[in-house]
């Protein structure tokens, strides 16, 4: 379990880390969420001493390893770019954390086998880092950080460098690993798909503070506020409330409360369809719909149909002087 | 822009003919001249004691400078690169001092600070002598050759990024543990280019070295020193050419390792 209470981190004015208490239970996957400059990388480096807080603690399993360096944390670190051993082979950067503790030759060289059988590499023991894909060079870093047993393994970013493809396989393959191996994982990443698909509990980060943690679900059905709502997936406003797109009725007939609206233009994207919409009050807003619905509907620009919200969450934004 | 068969070809010939008349020719007309009257009147010119001990002061010379200027030089570049103090602009600016500073003005500066009524005169008075034997040369060369492992080394670090260094913080390495065996492997080729360097500029120092060297044959003379007096005091032109192809034999080597270890270093 990690235990992070009151971190906070300066930049000279700027707030990295506002007071952030934070929970991770062992053997979880958490994700850290958030846009670019919301403190979440800034928080993973700080649970590694990697980063010195200016206030707060941090407890892994029980011991307070504020004043430790990284080195006693007892960690597995992985970073966005990989930061392979570019002079070693797989097998050395793998062998790395096991050569510095001096374990025994022996031990070392069938641990290192296993794990490089564990993440794909196993034919790739005498290659350098040079000779990998990104994808590769990602699998042999985690599996030197996993070399050590560490306590927790700590991710940044690990998927941010490669392509779509690789991103995709990579997650599902991490997934895999973290069901097989259990070890208290924390991953930071600023895709909300990635952290939904990947993760038992998400903190969603803003401005260098935690606006709200919980399952995928519970995040996306019952957000906490508007940022949680809105970098979880669309929102469309209607009658002043936030809404998902997909949460949107569409009906050719009048209902009570139902918003009458003039239909846009409406996008095919397959599965789903994106149909533009502007309301009887003055609001734009896009709404999602099945194709069998749109069909059934045969909407057209120009034409006027009814909007009712159904189960998902609604919200009413705060007003701008309180954020 | 286009340029006419006829065009590039003049150009490139000029370039060459500019390198050739400039570098080439004088070299090889001292290299013409040492060998005119065969090997062996060329050996009986470099195995004087005179040279021989010429030859042995300037590599004695090397062999100090080399070391202290490569730990100057790694300190001070993981300094500038990693580190973030006050008065590291005054640093940077200092460090290339002897790029800008004539080698004459370093010697007359060594002898103002060192020599009699210097600030530090009192080392020579009581038995430590500086000027005119070797400390001072060692600190005139280290002077002249101060930047160049600095100046090689720090870029490498920059490159690098310091992501090796925390990758193996997390996973146990200490700090000295994680200089031998990450920071260091990665700017080997560039740290060896600037030893090269600090190697050639070393044996051929001379304006900060005729100022406070003795220029005693046998005692305080490097070989570049041999050359100059041979041919000014003892008009032994044909005895300066020989020390000096003997110069020349060693810049070779080093050029040659230059060569080699640009391309490592570029390929790394």
């Amino acid at each position: 379990m990690i235990t992070v209470t009151g971190a906070t981190k300066r930049y000279g004015d700027f707030r990295a880390l506002d007071d952030v208490s934070l929970e991770i239970p062992a053997g979880s996957l958490t994700a850290l969420l958030g846009p670019s400059g919301s403190g979440k990388s800034t928080l993973l480096r700080v649970i590694a001493g990697l980063e010195d807080p200016d206030e707060g603690s941090v407890v892994i399993s029980d011991r307070d390893v504020t004043a430790a360096p990284p080195q006693r944390r007892n960690i597995g670190f992985v970073f966005q770019h990989y930061a392979a051993f570019k002079h070693m082979t797989v097998r050395a950067n793998v062998a790395f954390g096991l050569t510095i503790r001096k374990r025994p030759k022996a031990e070392i060289e069938r641990r290192v086998g296993e794990l490089l059988e564990i993440v794909g590499l196993g034919g790739f023991q005498k290659r350098y880092p040079s000779q990998l894909s990104g994808g590769q060079r990602q699998r042999m870093a985690l599996a030197r950080a996993l070399a050590v047993e560490p306590e927790v393994l700590l991710l940044d970013e690990p998927f941010g460098a490669l392509d779509a493809k690789v991103r995709e396989e990579l997650r599902a393959w991490l997934r895999r690993l973290h069901d097989e191996v259990h070890v208290t994982t924390v991953l930071v990443t600023h895709d909300q798909e990635e952290a939904m698909d990947v993760a038992d509990n998400i903190a969603v980060l803003n401005e260098g503070r935690i606006e709200q943690l919980g399952t995928p679900l519970e995040l996306y059905e019952q957000p906490a506020n508007e940022f949680v709502m809105g970098f979880l997936g669309p929102v469309a406003t209607l009658r002043g409330r936030l809404v998902r797109p997909h949460d949107l009725v569409l009906s050719r007939e009048p209902a009570t409360g139902a918003v009458s609206a003039t239909v846009g233009r409406v996008t095919h994207l397959g599965f789903e369809v994106r149909v533009e919409l502007d309301s009887d009050d003055n609001e734009r807003l896009s709404a999602q719909t099945t194709r069998d619905e749109a069909r059934r509907l045969d909407l057209r620009t120009g034409e006027k149909v009814y909007l009712t919200p159904s189960a998902g969450p609604q919200l009413v934004p705060e007003p701008a002087s309180a954020a | 822009m286009r340029q006419t068969a006829a065009a590039r070809l003049s150009l490139r010939t000029l370039a060459l003919g500019y390198l050739v008349c400039l570098l080439v020719v004088p070299l090889m007309m001292i290299f013409f001249r040492t060998f005119e009257d065969g090997f062996a009147a060329f050996w009986d010119q470099v195995a004087t004691p005179a040279s021989i001990a010429a030859i042995y002061l300037s590599l004695v010379i090397v062999a100090i400078v080399v070391p202290l200027n490569v730990v100057f030089g790694l300190v001070t570049a993981l300094a500038l690169a990693r580190g973030r103090f006050p008065g590291r602009g005054v640093v940077q600016a200092i460090v290339d001092l002897p790029f800008a500073v004539s080698p004459v003005i370093v010697g007359a500066s060594l002898i103002l600070l060192w020599g009699a009524g210097g600030w530090l005169g009192g080392v020579a008075e009581a038995g430590f002598q500086v000027i005119f034997s070797l400390p001072g040369m060692v600190l005139a060369t280290i002077f002249v050759t101060l930047p160049f492992v600095v100046r090689e080394v720090e870029p490498v670090l920059h490159e690098i990024g310091d992501e090796q260094e925390q990758a193996a913080a997390t996973l146990g390495a200490s700090r000295l543990q994680t200089f031998f065996r990450i920071t260091l492997p990665s700017i080997r080729w560039g740290l060896a280019y600037g030893v090269v360097l600090t190697v050639a500029r070393a044996l051929g120092e001379f304006g900060a070295l005729i100022v406070v060297a003795g220029g005693v044959p046998g005692e305080s003379q490097t070989l570049t020193l041999l050359v100059h007096s041979r041919f000014i005091d003892d008009q032994n032109t044909f005895g300066a050419y020989a020390a000096a192809t003997v110069l020349m034999g060693m810049a070779l080597v080093t050029l040659l390792l230059m060569t080699v270890l640009n391309r490592k270093r570029e390929a790394a």
